[in-house]
């Protein structure tokens, strides 16, 4: 089991033929992942080819809308390449065609057009993951993103973060476990999946023993976690918050990671969660012993 | 700036007064001869609590703003210094409000915030008369119009003299909002005069990078070049994501988060060992090739304060080959003037080859320690030789 992204799902690519969409279009596929076309409206009715996880040629239609490509497809989610200028229309156009899933990997998007677009799909069907994310992946099944596949297999662990490379560098730390699902929700400010959301969703997967939370300095998302967690949530949950040593009104590469006044400090948000039980570690690898520690606990042995 | 503020405003059609910003006292006697009559002197730096820490005063005459600016121009305001003061007439409000638009990140939609009695103090009013602070939502999809301003208007309070006026303004305001792709516009106080005018008498905006970048190129005039730091400029140029910290341990790594947990274990081992600190944040982003290394270590070198240098990066999509070839690329290009420690812990895709590169390379300055919490503690040791 997994969340949100399983064996079945069948990925397009919005600007599959970018220079980013073509090189994870192929890492995608390399992964094992189903890619079913793509879209760019100014190539419509050509193809593109990528190795498969067998090493196979596979030709990829280029569809003109997100509509088309469903039709012709079947599939249920995009992962959206598309410049920051183009995205907030791009992900309109693949809510407007229902699509189950969106995942938009592109950084820089204006925060206004997040924030319209989260307006806009209010009471629509779609779900979506980021921006500026590195997006999902469940091991052995499919990826959505830019994850590299090859860091940790299929285990107990359901990780959600905010940062890529902290999501890589848990993934590689408890690697000998192996994980569900690993999502990176994304640095921005606005952000469509929470790390509320992805709780839930690992607290209702059976295959989940343990959620692993990663959150950075700015905004409350990560108070707001605890409150869920301790209302909702009765698997394990570590955490882990970076930028303890983040200076007040510097924004810290991503664009949401900003402490303002006294509000959206890493120690405020430690405390928080440490109130609600959830184990915090000082550093990456410190909460990844304690995850072990955990699972081993549970009589969950790490992989040879 | 508030003066920066006053010109989006100005741009946008809401009521303020300009004034004259000035560098030097003499000019900024000039300025209030030409105004004429009382003014005001204030100091142009971003930080609040400017009144407070003395950076404005009134002048009843051309050298009354002289002697004023003199002083004002000699402040350091919340560790910024005064470079700049903004001569304006005065004009006494009658009655001050509070009003502004924000991005309310935690219910992913904006937030209007009024309140009728009291501008400037507004954190107190918040504190001891919570309900005279309005806070009403914004739907970004639906945005402020006619309609939605008159409501705002109502909620605030606005007394009916000048409730016309502040319908319009909030309208005006939204757009300033929308159409500058803010974070935060903020009009404190917004002013009603002896004639029952309003007026925006000090503003903040705070802008979108992204949207700057994406869509608003005219906002680059905003930065202040000699006021930035620097290694910051120097990185901006190499379009690198760096802030200058104050510390020893200079630290480059790949993804935000990543850097940002390497300064947090970086001062963890730095409190055994006499309490050196990181001393940048800095993101070479995807990419590790031999000039983003070469520049990233470039800028930090450049920081006199710094002692060694750690180098921390796990390599997803990018290689650990790569980054150890630009590694070694950028020893190369810097030459003589790489002359610290340099501690590098490479992990994750090809990490045996890339720990190979730097092992053959057998560079003098460079250690490479396999973990990261023991490569930080390495790092901070070096510094504090």
């Amino acid at each position: 089991m997994s969340i949100y992204l399983n064996a079945d799902s069948k990925i397009i690519v919005q600007g599959i033929t970018g220079g980013m969409g073509a090189k994870h279009t192929a890492l995608m596929m390399d992964s094992g992942a189903t890619i079913v076309g793509g879209v760019n409206a100014r190539k419509a009715g050509t193809t593109v080819t990528h190795k498969d996880a067998t090493g196979t040629d596979v030709e990829l239609p280029v569809f003109g809308t997100v509509a088309e490509a469903m039709k012709e497809t079947g599939a249920n989610v995009s992962v959206l390449f598309v410049p920051p200028a183009f995205t907030k229309a791009a992900a309109i156009e693949a809510i407007d065609a229902e699509m189950p899933l969106i995942v938009v990997i592109t950084e820089g998007v204006p925060v206004q057009d997040t924030a319209e677009v989260w307006s806009y799909l209010q009471g629509k069907s779609t779900r979506m993951i980021g921006p500026n994310c590195p997006g999902i992946i469940t091991p052995g099944e499919s990826l959505a993103g830019i994850t590299p596949h090859t860091i940790a297999g299929k285990g107990p662990v359901g990780l959600v973060s905010k940062s890529g490379t902290l999501t890589y560098q848990m993934m590689y730390e408890l690697k000998e476990f192996g994980f569900t699902t690993a999502i990176g929700i994304g640095g921005d400010p606005i952000i469509g999946t929470t790390h509320i959301d992805a709780l839930q969703a690992f607290e209702e997967d059976p295959e989940t023993k343990l959620i692993v939370m990663i959150g950075e300095i700015g905004g409350d998302a990560e108070e707001r976690a605890a409150d869920y967690i301790k209302a909702n949530i009765t698997k394990p949950v570590v955490g882990y918050v970076a930028g303890f040593t983040a200076p007040e009104g510097k924004t810290m590469g991503h664009a949401g990671a900003i402490i303002s006044g006294s509000a959206g400090t890493a120690s405020a948000k430690q405390e928080a969660l440490e109130a609600v039980g959830v184990k915090v570690g000082k550093t990456p690898s410190a909460t990844a012993a304690l995850a072990r520690e955990i699972l081993i606990g549970m009589g969950i042995e790490p992989k040879a | 700036m508030e003066y920066q503020a006053k010109e989006l405003f100005a741009k946008h059609g809401v009521t303020t007064t300009l004034g004259t910003v000035v560098e030097t006292a003499e000019d900024a006697r000039k300025a209030a001869e030409e105004i004429g009559g009382v003014t005001v002197i204030k100091a142009q730096v971003k930080a609040g609590g400017r009144g407070k820490a003395g950076g404005v005063k009134l002048a009843k005459t051309p050298d009354e703003a002289f002697e004023h600016a003199t002083n004002i121009l000699n402040l350091t305001i919340k560790d910024l210094p005064v470079n700049r003061v903004l001569v304006t007439p005065a004009t006494p409000p009658v009655e001050e409000y509070y009003f502004s638009f924000l991005l309310d990140r935690s219910n992913r939609q904006y937030l209007c915030i009024a309140s009728v009695e009291g501008g400037v103090e507004i954190e107190e009013v918040a504190k001891t008369n919570p309900d005279a602070v309005k806070k009403i939502a914004i739907d970004p999809g639906k945005g402020v119009d006619a309609a939605k301003a008159r409501e705002i208007a109502t909620e605030a309070g606005f007394p009916e003299a000048v409730f016309e006026q502040a319908v319009t303004m909030i309208e005006k305001l939204y757009t300033v909002f929308v159409e500058e792709d803010a974070t935060l516009v903020e009009v404190n106080p917004l002013a009603r005069l002896a004639d029952d005018k309003l007026e925006a008498l000090d503003g903040k905006v705070s802008l979108d990078e992204n949207a700057s970048e994406v869509r608003h190129p005219e906002h680059e005039a905003f930065e202040i070049k000699e006021e930035a730091d620097p290694l910051e400029a120097k990185a901006k140029e190499f379009g690198l994501n760096y802030v200058k910290l104050d510390g020893q341990v200079g630290i480059c790594g790949n993804g935000a988060g990543l850097v940002m947990s390497t300064l947090d274990v970086v001062a963890y081992a730095g409190e055994n060992h006499g309490g050196v600190k990181p001393a940048n944040f800095l993101d070479i982003g995807g990419g590790a090739n031999a000039q983003v290394m070469a520049n990233s270590l470039d800028v930090i070198l450049n920081d006199e304060q710094v002692k060694s240098v750690f180098v921390n990066v796990f390599g997803g999509i990018t290689a650990c080959d790569e980054v150890a070839n630009g590694i070694k690329g950028a020893l190369e290009i810097l030459g003589d003037k790489a002359t610290k420690p340099i501690v590098v812990r490479l992990d994750g895709n090809n990490v045996e080859l890339g720990r190979q590169i730097l092992t053959d390379l057998n560079h003098p300055l460079v250690t490479q320690v396999d973990t990261m919490d023991g490569a930080a503690d390495k790092a901070a040791e070096l510094a504090n030789a």
